[in-house]
């Protein structure tokens, strides 16, 4: 055992987000935090690292117990963390962000940088994790996924012996994450010890094993993944087993909606038309870096165009900022709900009324009692958790983040709704709602854009589906047209 | 589900429960409005005079402009800029009211007029620098109009002092009524105005909305040029209205008025709880803010305090409620 979690609980402003937590990791092994957003597994995770301090219960390390009140109390434990967000100096090289904040010195008295030591052993880091690279290469030169790969041989450089990894694969390209997994194959064949966050069932069956199962705080089971089935993580995961992943209602095609014609976003980009109808959800498929939600900014008036037209119902559309497309009625649910979509240190009221405060005013004031009416009324449809509309939307898990940016977008009453990514960093049940959601809105009459990089969503909710490469569209499927291959196809330009 | 919302329903009833009990909760809550307190309690031990209705009426009087220019302070902070030309925009605003009225002879009223437009407008070229420009930082814009305004004004003056203003331009600075400062007076208007402005209209959300996250704003369909010329319009405002103040107060319009207010504004607008960052911070703390510095001077000058103390105290000060700003924080996560 390298790490044991005894009765662990935490609570934030009265509110109990950990319900006596009792876990095991076991030396050299892959073991997963699974759960719902706003099941806990990031507030264990920060409990570990020492981002948060836990109110009761006790943290066994090597068989000791240990105090662990800020991150460098785990880091020279040696627990290594990886975030979501990558914490490297893009201007740096790979060798100095590895080596950042314990930085190898020649001698004793002159305490130069030993560059020729450091270079070497970055080498021999990457190499370790399969990467052969000059560790003199600026990091704001490398991808996303190899980017975390340093971020990795950063820890390994520290000598820790246990990694967390909190949903790593979330913001990569499929190639990328394949990358990381072998990546964690091979460290855990080096008798790594990794606790790994992630939403991906998939992947989590192929590299883990066992299975650490929340909800609501509590812990519900551990199970060795040998022994366990998709189905049953989920229905462990959300209390219920889960019919459907994708519901989907019947389609009926209706009145065009939205239709975009010869729309260029540079000087030498290729000319885009498509239509979407009411009815339908439209998907739009592709790898990472096709241009998708470059499409997605200039139709709402985000960036600017080069030349081209936007007609809602037919009507010609004169959009040159977001206001314009606001008032077009466009709602646009961005990639990034936490740097182009929250206001995070304001609550719940403001963040969904800001974008139509015309719509709580009485006399010319904005009217508290109406903002908190329509608050409470979303809290409620949508199921946000916790059902505080004063919590700032910063202490909300990303699901329910993602369900206050649409809850925003639905208040607007906007007739055209593009969702980036909406599933992006969230959990199985709160995919559902979001779906289930997006279901709601075609049956009143809206049109519904979804962008995503997950092709088995893509399949699942869209009634049709293009395809970008390069920023062109390279298909325009029917739901029955499409299946994997077609779309790898078509988004690889082939 | 129902486990779910008992465990909210319980947490709800701690918190209540703290809000009684726990004298920390409390003192987190209204601490610039503690720390005034606590001040003032210390002061009225320490020297007898502080109490009276005369000295009390001195403090609101000598708090009043920096006060208007803290209020107007605020705006700019909450949208996570920074007006620096205040100061300079006030000496302005006094001297070119000086020539029109004193030297020009026009009627005093439309003096009145004449320093509140002119502060506006300074003001309004600030927020035109910022967003048309697109000058990278306020700091940058309104650095280098403090240093355009203070130097228009000793051009126009000579660089001499302008006496001999009419009642009616002195009045909000010099009278009182029964034996409250008009100033004081207009502060408390002026501060209700601008927490109703800031709470309850939607150009006052705007301006947390843009401090708090400016892309999220935008593509939410604010129009945050706008909004930011609008506050860089109101905080000039308000410096052409503190001016008015100083003018009553002196009987005279000085090209060298005002300097250093911006700092005097920036300390009330901290020591009143609002973020450097944008996004946190109320009228009411940013009033607080100014009484604090205002009785904190008074004070000293009752105890016989040379003004040098003065100004290491009000800087320790400064550094104290930003840190216990910075502990409330921590204590949060």
């Amino acid at each position: 055992m390298i790490l044991e979690l005894k009765n662990i609980s935490k609570s934030f402003s009265g509110v109990q987000v950990l319900h006596d937590i009792n876990m095991e990791v076991k030396l050299g092994e892959v073991h997963v935090l699974l759960g719902e957003n706003g099941a806990g597994k990031s507030t264990i995770i920060k409990i570990i690292t020492g981002a948060y301090e836990k109110d009761v219960g006790e943290l066994i390390w090597k068989g000791l117990p240990i105090e662990v009140t800020k991150p460098s109390d785990s880091i020279d434990a040696g627990i290594g963390t990886i975030y979501q967000e990558l914490n490297l100096i893009p201007e740096l090289s790979i060798m100095e962000n590895i080596f950042l904040g314990h930085e190898k010195k020649t001698g004793s008295k002159i305490s130069l940088l030993d560059r020729t030591t450091m270079k070497k052993e970055a080498k021999v880091l990457m190499e370790r994790l399969g990467q052969n690279v000059n560790p003199d290469e600026l990091v704001q030169n490398l991808g996303v996924g190899q980017q975390q790969l340093v971020e990795i041989a950063k820890a390994l450089s520290l000598n820790c012996e246990l990694i967390i990894m909190d949903e790593p694969t979330s913001s990569l390209s499929e190639r990328e994450a394949e990358q990381l997994l072998l990546t964690i194959e091979r460290l855990r064949e080096q008798g790594m010890t990794i606790i790994y966050i992630s939403h991906r069932l998939e992947e989590i069956k192929r590299i883990s094993d066992r299975i650490t199962i929340l909800r609501d705080g509590h812990k519900i089971k551990t199970v060795e993944t040998k022994s366990t089935s998709i189905d049953e993580m989920i229905s462990l995961m959300v209390g219920r087993s889960l019919d459907n992943k994708f519901p989907k209602i019947d389609f009926k095609k209706g009145k065009e909606i939205l239709s975009v014609k010869n729309l260029k976003l540079t000087e030498d980009s290729p000319q885009i038309n498509f239509t979407a109808y009411q009815g339908e959800i439209l998907g739009i498929s592709g790898l990472v870096g096709a241009g998708r939600t470059e499409l997605a900014r200039a139709i709402f008036g985000a960036d600017p165009i080069v030349s081209g037209e936007v007609y809602i119902e037919k009507e010609k559309q004169n959009i040159r900022h977001p206001i314009d497309a606001i008032k077009a009625g466009l709602a646009f649910i961005t990639e990034d709900r936490k740097e182009e979509g929250l206001f995070l240190d304001q609550s719940l009221i403001f963040n969904k009324t800001i974008a139509m405060l015309n719509k709580v005013k009485k006399n010319g004031l904005i009217h508290p009692k109406s903002q908190r009416k329509v608050a409470d009324k979303y809290v409620k449809d949508l199921s946000i958790r916790p059902n505080n509309v004063n919590l700032l939307t910063r202490y909300l898990s990303g699901g329910n983040q993602q369900k206050v940016v649409i809850a925003k977008w639905l208040f607007t009453d906007a007739r055209v709704f593009i969702f980036d990514e909406p599933t992006r960093g969230i959990d199985v049940g709160a995919k559902v709602e979001v779906y289930n959601l997006m279901n709601y809105l075609i049956e009143n009459g809206a049109g519904v854009i979804v962008i995503s990089s997950e092709l088995p969503e893509i399949l699942g909710i869209s009634d049709r589906i293009l395809v970008m490469s390069e920023g062109k569209i390279t298909a325009d499927l029917s739901r029955n047209e499409a299946d994997q291959e077609v779309i790898m196809k078509a988004a690889t330009g082939g | 589900m129902k486990e779910q919302t008992e465990i909210i329903e319980q947490g709800n009833v701690e918190e209540k429960k703290k809000a009684k009990y726990d004298f920390k909760y409390i003192a987190n809550k209204f601490g610039a409005l503690f720390g005034l307190i606590i001040l003032s309690i210390t002061l009225a031990i320490l020297s007898p005079s502080f109490l009276k209705i005369d000295n009390l009426m001195n403090i609101a009087r000598q708090s009043s402009i920096n006060a208007l220019l803290s209020i107007g302070m605020l705006l700019p902070i909450l949208t996570a800029g920074i007006d620096l030309s205040v100061g300079s925009i006030l000496a302005f605003s006094i001297v070119v009211t000086g020539v029109v009225t004193v030297m020009w002879g026009m009627p005093p009223v439309l003096g009145i007029f004449v320093c509140l437009l002119v502060g506006a407008l300074a003001g309004l070229l600030n927020g035109l620098l910022l967003t048309k420009l697109r000058l990278p930082h306020p700091f940058i814009s309104t650095l280098g109009t403090m240093n355009v305004f203070r130097g228009l004004a000793l051009i126009i003056t000579g660089a001499t002092p302008i006496f001999g203003f009419a009642y009616v331009i002195n009045f909000t600075g010099q009278a009182n009524v029964g034996f409250i400062p008009v100033s004081f007076i207009l502060v408390i208007v002026i501060s209700i105005i601008f927490h109703i402005f800031l709470t309850r209209t939607a150009t006052g959300r705007y301006i947390y909305a843009i401090g708090g996250n400016k892309e999220a704003a935008r593509l939410s369909g604010i129009p945050v040029d706008r909004v930011l010329i609008k506050v860089y319009t109101l905080s000039g405002l308000m410096a052409g209205l503190g001016g008015l103040v100083l003018i009553g107060r002196t009987n005279a319009a000085s090209p060298i008025a005002g300097l250093t207010y911006e700092l005097d504004a920036i300390a009330a607008v901290i020591i009143g709880g609002a973020s450097f960052f944008g996004g946190v911070g109320t009228v009411w703390g940013t009033l607080i803010g100014a009484m604090i510095i205002a009785v904190l001077r008074n004070g000293l000058n009752l105890l016989g305090t040379s003004t040098d103390i003065q100004t290491v105290v009000i800087g320790t000060v400064i550094i104290l409620a930003v840190y216990v700003d910075v502990l409330r924080r921590r204590s949060k996560n």
